[in-house]
């Protein structure tokens, strides 16, 4: 398990990894922190010509604080999430979520922006960024474009990365001061695919309510307006309740046709909207 | 004072493990730490495909000479580990595959670069025509009679089928009649490190020498040179450190093969290092089993009799030493396990599939059994409304029938298995159990109270193997005991640790015997130069075998420095005494470094009639009986099943171990928490599926997955010492029960938890799914036939 031979450039900015990475002659890899593309290189499941790190870009590593957002640079890793030393805009759900994706070695070096772009259906940040409302921007040669978290990704093991085009930040809504969240992750042990994730969240000074199923076949399922699923009637009323019932249909419908895939990710949901204190 | 200090050091004392200072630094020295000048690696080209006649194996045109296809191995013979037991179909095992190839993973050809990597350049160019055959993938379809063959020429895919009948008619009309269909899963033992192999020439010698993290290092140098048509003393297999074994570095790899074929003509070392997708899909495979089993039993619970079909899936080849049928054949010896009942019948079936050959783990086969046995007896109990243990202990065999010989003619040599059990019930506390579970959990978990007792033939010999007529019957235990002139001391032993801290624990015993401080003396072990012949380290027999060669030697090596001694202190031999490294007589004493240094460097000042042999000798050691130890331990387990997602927690686990003498009770401790973390393992999260076409689902960690450290529980540990009448100081093997008993507690736990909403599993591991599933089907079941007993999943 040794990966084949491969040229190797780390460029100092965007730009230079935009030259490098729109070469169609060539198989070109990016790297972050390497925690999901190691693994494949060594498996040879990828055997690229060359292989562009972006770590050494400062702008990367940056955290950009806009008016009711902030961006996070792509390379950010897991652990600069977990020990706060990115500004935490979403009451604790971030810093929550990231100490619980993998160990702490992994952590380390696996970033925000590569594992997004890795799209693992059971990953972490991908559900939670999708219910805490979060975008991508990507810069590649013909300029800058931003989209919805849970549109990048467009199925397993697939993001809409087109070529010669880069994940530069992802950008984190500031949640009100009543923001509510919850996730839940079904898993049995550290490391482990989870078998079910829910996430949802509660803003109503912004009048959001999200809740997310995750580690799908695919995608996660987004719901947008969640206010039905809790039996949420105004703009500031918490939930009277869930309605498990509801959930189970509207996976049922998403094509999720195992009673026991749907009823454990009916349950994470449940738990995540029980942790958020809203039922 | 001195002496005090001293005696802080023999048997029964918890010494810290001298091979750590090694070891926890960093210092190690492992195979993959191994660095000679001028060594290349190697990558194998492998079967992508379960069953497929090989059409043709094509390297590369330019790069022909770094690479060795079947064709050019000529004179080397397969590897070829037979069974003495009646009817069994030999196997041959090719080193690279030719004709047909039965696995996936099975070598096709060797790659050599300047770096592994490289070499791996080389075997993706190698151009494989395979044409597929179907292939068998599971055991009991195996049997069917137009099962596609692995070996054409046996006429159906089975290794060996047993038979054993006593009396089992006399069950039938009991009033409790319970089967279940009870299944474990493949597994892959996962030592932190794989296989590997350094092979050179070495040509002052004229030897080939392999360096090999090996359990076994003489049987593997039996089993190469007979492959390779080498003399034995042409041979040297060295074991360095080893990262762990649990049974898989104790077989002869066709890997090693092909290495020592290649050293012996290229000039220039070679290695090879297991990578973990090779060892989880190509070679570390072993437990899977299936039972049909029954249990007759009165209403008190008194069991009549035990009824069983065990099949055993042992996959494409018979592998050395073992052979494909250890597992099977010894279920039917061995499933009775510690209870005696008048009647017993089982038949089982060792088949060939299209998977890797099945290798002895840890406790080889007793954890299946104990497994399928268990479950079975928790299910009389809750047929008959009673405790499980009361059960048990309705059937446990007794202390004042000890030694008692069992339906299956095993010899158990002594112990108090109630007494164990009752403990363990105790520590557990199974009322407060009850209690806890009448009142119910806020969370809406389930909590569940299990329990399983074993026992363990460890160090079992000569009259046991055989029987089975495998390549490989231990005889006497060999060790080598040689003081140095200053006073010291080197032990020389066959037996490889891979764990069990024998640099250490074979020392005390010495230091029990010589007085001589721990500091001062040397295991030597790993390398068949320097080692009388053992069948190495398996089977639990290290303390037994090894522990008492040493005690043999050591006192061999005693009663000569006694009698320096006494020439020395000008009194008779019969007037001295060896305490605390000195020997003493009526007035004044001499230490064994003035001994020692008499011997080798002041001759003249010996005795005229001395022992010419001096302060070394080679003895050998079996125990009064060689029928074995049998140390035991009943575990008990409180578990938290989440009915909502399958979710199972063990909350609480308590060990009540029986190994005898223990020569350290802190290494006792820690071959049990290993174990443990094993047989969690079997219980709750590993399993190597495959899928119809025999391919191996599992080629990573993320997919294979195996307890970490927040899944192991602290166990609480208790111990009984039940002393071994047949063996040195009364010890008996426990290297394996750590792995035996937990599938069997924790699987009667959670199907205590279940058991109100009539739920059971009966196959390892209990996955969050299995549970649902169970759940699922119970529920249904429910709803439609409220007398049926419900899912079994
Ligand atoms: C043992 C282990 C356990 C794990 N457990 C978990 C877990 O519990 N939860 C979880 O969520 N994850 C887990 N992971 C995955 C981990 O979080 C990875 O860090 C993450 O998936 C990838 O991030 P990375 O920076 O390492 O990306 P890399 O491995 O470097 O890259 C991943 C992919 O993204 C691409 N890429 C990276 N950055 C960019 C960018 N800025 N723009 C465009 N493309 C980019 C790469 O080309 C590659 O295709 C685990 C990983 C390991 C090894």
């Amino acid at each position: 398990m040794k990966p084949v031979n491969f040229d190797y450039a780390r460029p100092k900015d965007v730009a230079g990894v935009i030259s490098l990475i729109g070469d169609e002659s060539r198989v070109v890899k990016i790297l972050a922190g390497g925690q999901s593309l190691g693994p494949m290189l060594n498996m040879r499941l990828v055997q690229p010509d060359l292989v562009v790190d972006i770590t050494g870009i400062e702008e990367l590593r940056q955290v950009e604080d806009r008016a009711d957002e902030v961006g996070i640079g792509g390379c950010v890793t897991h652990s600069d999430i977990e020990d706060l030393r990115v500004a935490d805009v979403t009451r604790g759900a971030l810093p929550k979520v990231a100490a619980g994706i993998a160990y702490r070695a992994v952590r380390n070096r696996g970033t925000i922006g590569g594992s997004i772009t890795h799209a693992d259906p059971s990953a972490d940040w991908i559900s939670i960024l999708s219910a805490i409302g979060a975008t991508v921007t990507l810069r590649g040669p013909d300029g800058v474009r931003s989209l919805a978290v849970e549109d990048y990704m467009l199925g397993a093991l697939e993001a809409d990365l087109r070529l010669g085009e880069l994940l530069v930040s992802v950008n984190v809504p500031k949640l009100g001061p009543a923001a509510r969240w919850g996730y839940y992750k079904s898993c049995r042990k550290t490391g482990e695919f989870a078998h079910a994730i829910g996430a949802f969240l509660i803003d109503p000074d912004r009048d959001v309510c999200r809740a997310v199923f995750g580690a799908t076949e695919s995608k996660p399922l987004v719901v947008s307006e969640a206010g039905d699923l809790i039996g949420r009637t105004g703009e500031r009323d918490l939930a009277q309740g869930f309605d498990s019932r509801r959930a189970d249909e509207l996976i049922r419908d998403n094509g999720m046709n195992d009673p026991i895939d749907r009823q454990i990710h009916v349950a994470a949901l449940r738990r995540a909207l029980e942790q958020s204190g809203t039922v | 004072m001195a002496i005090a200090e001293v005696e802080k050091q023999g048997v029964g004392v918890s010494m810290l493990r001298k091979e750590d200072d090694r070891l926890l630094r960093g210092r190690g020295q492992f195979v993959g730490d191994v660095r000679l000048a001028g060594m290349k690696d190697v990558a194998f080209v492998r079967s992508p495909i379960a069953h497929a006649r090989v059409k043709g194996v094509h390297p590369p045109e330019d790069l022909r000479s770094q690479v060795v296809t079947a064709a050019d191995l000529e004179g080397v013979k397969p590897i070829r580990a037979v069974s003495g037991l009646a009817g069994f179909k030999p196997s041959d095992q090719p080193v690279l595959a030719f004709e047909k190839v039965r696995q996936v993973g099975e070598l096709l050809a060797m790659c050599v670069a300047d770096t592994r990597a490289a070499a791996e350049d080389i075997a993706a160019r190698v151009e494989l025509d395979l044409e597929e055959l179907p292939a068998v993938h599971d055991m009991i379809a195996a049997r069917d009679k137009d099962a596609p063959l692995l070996h054409e020429d046996w006429g159906d895919n089975v290794f060996l089928e047993t038979f054993v009948d006593v009396n089992i008619e006399a069950a039938f009309d009991a009033p409790i009649k319970i089967t279940r269909e009870i299944k474990t899963a493949r597994q892959s033992m996962a030592p932190m490190e794989g296989r590997g192999t350094v092979a050179y020439w070495d040509k002052r010698m004229e030897q080939l020498v392999l360096i090999s993290g090996s359990q076994m290092p003489h049987i593997v140098r039996t089993g190469l040179a007979e492959c390779l048509g080498l003399g034995q003393h042409q041979v040297r297999i060295v074991s360095p450190d080893v990262g762990g074994g649990f049974g898989y570095k104790g077989i002869l790899l066709p890997e090693d093969i092909c290495l020592g074929w290649y050293a012996m003509r290229c000039g220039h070392p070679v290695r090879w290092i297991e990578d973990r997708r090779e060892h989880l899909t190509a070679g570390a495979n072993c437990r899977e089993h299936h039972y049909v089993i029954t249990a007759y039993a009165d209403r008190d619970g008194k069991l009549r009799g035990i009824d069983c079909e065990a099949t055993v899936d042992s996959g494409a080849y018979s592998s050395y030493p073992f052979s494909a049928c250890l597992e099977a054949a010894q279920v039917a010896s061995i499933l009775p396990g510690p209870y005696d009942f008048p009647s017993y019948r089982c038949r089982t079936w060792s088949v060939a599939t299209n998977k890797c050959p099945i290798l002895p783990y840890r406790g080889v086969a007793r954890t299946g059994v104990c497994y399928a046995l268990e479950l079975v007896l928790d299910a009389v109990a809750r047929e008959a409304g009673l405790e499980p243990h009361e059960v048990r202990l309705k059937n446990l065999v007794q202390p004042d029938q000890m030694p008692f010989d069992n339906i299956t003619r095993k010899h158990f040599d002594s112990g108090d298995y109630p007494e164990a059990l009752q403990r363990a019930i105790e520590a557990i506390d199974v009322k407060a159990i009850r209690e806890r579970q009448k009142r119910g959990e806020e969370n809406g978990r389930l909590i569940g109270v299990g329990h399983s007792i074993y026992c363990e033939q460890g160090a079992h010999g000569t009259s046991v193997y055989s029987g089975w007529g495998i390549p490989m019957v231990p005889g006497h235990e060999q060790a080598t005991a040689r003081m140095t002139p200053d006073g010291g001391l080197e032990l020389r032993v066959g037996v490889h640790s891979h764990g069990q801290s024998m640099e250490t624990t074979l020392p005390q015993i010495a230091h029990e015997i010589l007085g001589i401080d721990i500091s001062k003396i040397k295991l030597v072990h790993g390398d068949t130069e320097y080692t009388p012949y053992s069948t190495g380290s398996w089977g639990s027999r290290c303390a037994v075998m090894a522990g008492g060669a040493v005690a043999a030697a050591s006192r061999d090596v005693a009663s000569r420095a006694r009698k320096i001694g006494a020439h020395l202190l000008q009194v008779h031999v019969d007037d001295v005494e060896l305490v605390g490294g000195r020997v003493k007589g009526p007035s004044g004493s001499v230490s064994l470094e003035e001994i020692a240094h008499t011997w080798y460097r002041l001759p003249q000042n010996l005795p005229d009639d001395v022992d010419p042999r001096g302060l070394e000798g080679t003895v050998g050691h079996k125990p009064k009986r060689d029928t074995g130890t049998f140390s035991y331990a009943a575990h008990a387990a409180v578990v938290a099943v989440d009915p909502e997602n399958g979710d199972i927690e063990i909350l609480d686990y308590v060990i009540v171990e029986d190994g005898g003498k223990l020569i350290n009770p802190m290494v006792v401790d820690g071959q049990i928490y290993g174990g443990l973390a094993q047989g969690i393992g079997t219980a709750l999260y590993e399993e190597m599926n495959f899928d119809s076409s025999g391919q191996p689902l599992a080629s990573t960690f993320a997919d294979y997955l195996l307890p970490g450290p927040t899944e192991v529980p602290a166990p609480r540990l208790d111990h009984m010492e039940t002393v071994s009448p047949y063996t040195e100081f009364g010890v008996k093997g426990i290297g394996e029960g750590g792995a035996i008993a937990p599938p069997a507690a924790i699987g009667n736990a959670v199907n205590d938890a279940l058991k109100d909403l009539g739920a059971e599993l009966v196959r390892t591991p209990m996955t969050p799914r299995r549970v649902l599933e169970a759940i699922f089907a119970a529920t249904n079941a429910d709803s439609q036939d409220h007398s049926d007993r419900g899912g079994r999943t």
